[in-house]
Order: structure tokens, then C-alpha cells, then sequence
């Protein structure tokens, strides 16, 4: 299931088309170098705010869609958060756009044919249809499981739909298929669809949730995080989380270039916005020993 | 006579090393260098600065550790690292072997931990200069940074001197936050920085209206981009006026070559990019080529000739005049 990097590229890409999906935004840029390195998983990150602008962070968004127009356009899709993805949601047709991409470790992909539940939350579901795309290629079967706060925030049901070996919708207030979360139907789904392994995109709490099921069925898991991070391609050290090494070390590993996949047994949720007292480098901890006296600076 | 083909002669020497170009990346925001390999050749840069080597691995700040403010942000990942051992091991083999000039940067909690890293450093190949990063804590002094002691950052500056091969400048890195910059540089300088680099980031803070309670896991956090850039012209031009022999590696919200000819106006002979590469991988290539632009359009052969030429009396005009050089049409 190794997955060898590819190297990113910086694209000026030339929008598209723009579309509004429920509550998301979905831009779709012209990138031709993106589009033709891009694996299920991959995300981009995008300039935002013009040439002269105010707001140095580059915004990350997992691809939704890859297609081959126009020499390869990618899709990614968001929601309005603040004046960064404002400023995006804006963007016409023929506007520029400056993406980098693609980035980060994509999903791993089974040798033999298996099946294959696909956990989305959120927007984070976007990336799970190229997964599916490619799953389904090998002779996977595939069921969805998608979820959010309300209707509005399920992203791509009638898709999942018509994918889906089944597809299970959860809403916490009940708009939409279970009163509920993805992880109250999930063990069913693992349960009927004799699932070998599970897929999730989403926050981060129902990563969680959704490992701690694939854990109790015993089987695996591979999760896509959602970390805030400045540039995407590993140079601002700030989307760290705490993750499992082989050796069994924990360390702070940066989402954008060790992840965004990562087996979900390794990531550490419950210590995610925490330096975990045994991790390698802690303050304080065993790996100081030894002449460090330094206390964390900024 | 300049012709438009004609190039700038963009050399520039941080104490006796020459660089090919002024433009490095800004410790701390350039990772160990791979990152950005995959982008560009690193050769092309005047020297990669590396992020700040400290003795022992370090986990650093708990998440989250950055937010966007107007034209910059706050960080605080709190130096992040694999160590010395490790750096040696691996990261500056690999800067060595893609042809990169490696600056590497240095932070300890005490002069005997700045001092043990430089002379893990005098044996090591490839280390271009060192640049000791003083905006760190002193655990002998109740944690008082040293960058705001002038006798603490001239002691760690002479020791690391005396410990450094002769042939390997050092350079003093300096925190703008501070009552005196000039009586920091002066004192790094008289303990033995061979060249002085600001400015270091300064401690900001901003609070989430949403949580109520502050962006970043730690509270505080350095704040960089454009937000700080005349900070960074102050210190400089207080520094140059004060100091004018020694070199200045000047940085500071850098993010197009117009930003970087302005640092080396208040007077900095070189010019790091940090914030810049967060949004641009290619930022440092991309400011170099407008900064070159930018001589020639003045009528600058050598960019040596720009560096603190802010400083010169009212009335004196500039030293290259582009009517000058026409009037032998």
C-alpha cells in the first residue's frame, strides 16, 4: 500500500467555472501540471486576496475532482469561513488563480479487490469520490457514509448515491436520512458490507469516532486530517499533530507532508493541540535529557 | 554605459564569505531545505538560512500555532527540531550535497549550550556562517531573553567566536522589541559578530472574538509579514547610521524585490525572506529578479553601491543618476 511523493508545482490557473453546492463553494481551475500528478487524497493550497494582498496564508483544500478539459482542471471545494475563503467565493469565471499543488500523502490504495466504506463529515467528503473512482477501478466495493450538522452541509449525497454500493446519510438535526452521526451507522455498514477497510475525511472529532469503530472491528483505517496550516508544502511547521511512528515514538508531524492520510490508529486524537508528554523532543520529557535547557520560545 | 542587457553585479559578502546574490531564506521559514528542492535549485539562492539547531530534539508549541493578522502573521511553533545530532546526521549532508550555502542558525538556554552547539559545528562541512539566534531565554537569568541584554547576547557572541573556525563568520541575530537595539548590536559586535542580522520577529498576541480566548495554543507568538516591515526599516537604519562597517543581513516583511531594495537603502547588504515563503515557494527567486530589475531601472552596476545609500545628506542626490549616464548621448 506505499505510496511514492510527487513533486508539487506552483500553477497560475485561470478559473473555470464556479458553482454554489448547498452551503459549499466549488471552484474548478485550469492546472494542467495539478492535474496530471494528482492521486485520490491530494490536496492544493490556494493564494487568496489578489497580488498586493493582506493575507500572507495560503488556504489548503482537498481536491475534489480532477478531469482532463482544457489540458486538466482541478475542483475544490470550500466553504466561507472568514476573508481568505470570502475573497475565493468571489472568483469568476476567467479570474486568475495561484494553487500549489499537489500536495501531501495520498490515500493508499488495497492490491486486491476488497470493500471499502467510505466516511465523509462535512465538506471533507469531496475527496472520497476520486478515492471511490479509483477504488472501484480495482473491483472494490464501495459504500458511503456521509454526515453533517443539517442537509445543507452534506456534500454530495446524490453522488454517493449513485456510486455507492449503499449510502447511509446522517444529520445531527435529523433534515436529512438518520437523526444523527456518521459514527452511530457505521458499525452497521462495516457490518453488512463485510467491510475490509475503512476510508474517513472530516474533522477531526469524527475521525476519531470513526477510528475508534474501524479499531473495534478490527480492521483499518485511513483518515484524511483537517489542520490549519500557512503554506501546504512543509515550511511553516504550524499543522503538527501527535502521531504513532513504526517505531512506536511519538512525534509532532506536520499534516501537509507526512499526512494528510494517516493510518487513524497512529494519529492521536485525544492529544491533538497538545505537545503529549512523551513525545519525542516534549518539554521536559526523556528525549531533553542531555544538555537541553531551552524552554520553548516562540 | 548601462545597457538594458547589461547585469547588476549582485555580489554581496556577509563578512568576508562572498554570496553570489543578497537573497536567503529567513531562519525558521524554509524548514531543512528539502521543502523547497522540490520547487528550485537551492544553489540559486545567495545562502539558505536553517531553522534554529538546539541541542536536544524539540517537540515545540502545541497547536494552534499561527494566525493571520492584517498583511502578517503570529507564530509560535517554538522551535521545532530534530536536534543537532540529527541535523548534522542528515539535513546539512543534504543541503551540502544540492550545493546550497548553509547558514545554519543556533539556539540555546544558556552561553554553555550556544557554545557546545558551535563546536559541534567548527568540524562540520558545508557551514557557511553561523547565526546565533538570541531571542531565546536565558535559563541562568529567570528566563530574561537574551536579545534584551547586551552584556548576556556580547558574552554568547564572544564565546561562540572563540569556539567557531575563523574562516566561518557569525552572525547575531537581534529582536526589535527591545529598549536599544543600537547598544545590543554594538555589544554583539564588540563581543565578536562578525555581522548582525534583523530583525527577529516581535511578540505579538491576538484573541479569537469567537472562543474568547487567544489564536495561538501559547498564548503569544512572533509576529512577521509586511505588518512589521517599517520595525524592520527602523532597526536597520538605527543600526546602519550607528555601525556602518558592519554587515547587515536585513529581514522583515519582505515580499517583493521593491521591499528588499528598501532594507538595503536603510543599509542591510543581504536581505532574508521568511513570511514571504509561506505563500510563495519561489518568493526568493522571484525578489531577486525584481530586485535586479529594480538596480538596473536606477542605474545601479553593483548592488554593493545601494546598501545604506538612504543615509546620505538631503541634497546629495543619488551616487547613479540615470540622466547622468544619458547625457553622454
Amino acid at each position: 500500500m506505499g505510496e511514492t511523493a510527487v513533486s508539487p508545482v506552483q500553477v497560475t490557473g485561470t478559473v473555470l467555472t464556479t458553482r454554489r453546492v448547498d452551503a459549499y463553494h466549488a471552484l474548478t481551475v485550469v492546472a494542467p501540471g495539478i492535474a496530471e500528478r494528482f492521486r485520490p487524497g491530494h490536496f492544493v493550497t490556494v493564494a487568496v486576496g489578489g497580488p498586493h494582498t493582506s493575507m500572507p496564508a495560503r488556504r489548503a483544500f482537498s481536491v475534489h475532482d480532477v478531469k482532463p478539459d482544457y489540458g486538466g482542471t482541478v475542483e475544490f471545494v470550500f466553504a466561507v469561513r472568514g476573508p481568505g475563503t470570502s475573497w475565493l467565493a468571489e472568483r469568476k469565471a476567467r479570474d486568475t488563480l495561484d494553487l500549489v499543488g499537489p500536495l501531501g500523502r495520498p490515500f493508499p490504495l488495497p492490491r486486491d479487490p476488497c470493500a471499502c466504506v467510505l466516511v465523509g463529515g462535512e465538506y471533507g467528503s469531496a475527496s472520497l469520490f476520486a478515492l471511490a473512482d479509483s477504488l472501484q477501478q480495482r473491483g472494490c466495493r464501495v459504500d458511503f457514509v456521509l454526515g453533517a450538522a443539517s442537509a445543507d452541509r452534506v456534500f454530495g449525497a446524490l453522488r454517493a448515491r449513485r456510486m455507492g454500493e449503499t449510502t447511509t446519510l446522517t444529520t445531527e438535526d435529523g433534515s436529512l436520512g438518520l437523526r444523527g452521526r456518521v459514527t452511530d451507522a457505521l458499525p452497521s455498514v462495516i457490518a453488512d458490507a463485510r467491510a475490509d477497510v475503512v476510508y474517513a475525511a472530516g474533522p477531526m472529532a469524527m475521525l476519531r469516532g470513526v477510528t475508534a469503530v474501524a479499531v473495534e472491528f478490527d480492521i483499518p483505517v485511513q483518515v484524511s486530517v483537517e489542520e490549519a496550516m500557512a503554506c501546504g508544502y512543509g515550511v511553516c511547521m504550524t499543522c503538527v499533530i501527535p502521531v504513532i511512528g513504526e517505531d512506536g515514538v511519538t512525534r509532532m508531524v506536520r499534516s501537509c507532508v507526512e499526512g494528510p492520510v494517516f493510518r487513524g490508529e497512529r494519529v492521536r486524537f485525544e492529544d491533538v493541540g497538545t505537545i503529549p508528554f512523551d513525545a519525542l523532543g516534549a518539554p521536559g520529557g526523556r528525549a531533553q535529557e542531555g544538555g537541553a535547557h531551552t524552554r520553548n520560545v516562540s | 554605459m548601462l545597457t538594458p542587457e547589461m547585469s547588476v553585479d549582485m555580489r554581496t559578502y556577509l563578512a568576508h564569505v562572498e554570496l553570489p546574490n543578497p537573497i536567503t531564506t529567513a531562519a525558521g521559514c524554509a524548514a531543512s531545505g528539502a521543502e523547497l528542492s522540490q520547487f528550485f535549485d537551492l544553489s540559486r539562492l545567495g545562502a539558505l538560512v536553517t531553522h534554529s539547531i538546539t541541542m536536544a530534539p524539540r517537540a515545540g508549541r502545541p497547536t494552534p500555532r499561527m494566525a493571520e493578522t492584517p498583511s502578517g502573521m503570529l507564530n509560535a511553533v517554538g522551535l521545532q527540531g530534530p536536534g543537532i545530532e540529527v541535523f548534522l546526521d542528515r539535513e546539512l549532508p543534504l543541503l551540502a550535497d544540492r550545493g546550497a550555502r548553509a547558514v545554519v542558525s543556533i539556539a540555546g538556554g544558556s552561553v554553555a549550550e550556544y557554545t557546545a552547539l558551535a563546536r559541534r559545528l567548527a568540524d562540520a562541512p558545508g557551514v557557511t556562517a553561523v547565526e546565533v539566534n538570541l531571542s531565546c531565554p536565558n535559563v541562568e537569568d529567570l528566563g530574561r531573553v537574551f536579545a534584551r541584554d547586551p552584556a548576556a547576547s556580547a558574552e554568547v557572541l564572544a564565546s561562540v567566536r572563540a569556539t567557531m573556525r575563523y574562516d566561518v563568520p557569525v552572525v547575531a541575530k537581534l529582536a526589535p522589541d527591545v529598549a536599544d537595539i543600537v547598544a545590543v548590536a554594538r555589544a554583539c559586535v564588540d563581543g565578536g559578530a562578525d555581522a548582525l542580522a534583523l530583525i527577529n520577529s516581535p511578540l505579538g498576541m491576538s484573541i479569537d472574538v469567537e472562543t474568547m480566548r487567544p489564536s495561538l495554543a501559547a498564548g503569544t507568538g512572533g509576529l512577521s509579514g509586511p505588518a512589521i516591515r517599517p520595525l524592520a526599516v527602523r532597526c536597520l537604519w538605527q543600526v546602519h547610521a550607528a555601525l556602518p562597517g558592519v554587515p547587515i543581513v536585513g529581514m522583515g516583511g519582505v515580499m517583493t524585490g521593491r521591499d528588499a531594495l528598501e532594507l538595503i537603502l536603510a543599509g542591510a547588504c543581504a536581505v532574508s525572506v521568511g513570511t514571504a515563503l509561506f505563500h510563495d515557494p519561489y518568493a526568493c527567486l522571484r525578489i531577486l529578479r525584481e530586485l535586479e530589475d529594480l538596480l538596473k531601472e536606477r542605474g545601479f552596476e553593483r548592488l554593493a553601491d545601494a546598501v545604506g545609500l538612504a543615509h546620505r545628506p538631503p541634497g546629495a542626490g543619488p551616487r547613479h543618476r540615470i540622466d547622468l549616464e544619458e547625457s553622454s548621448l
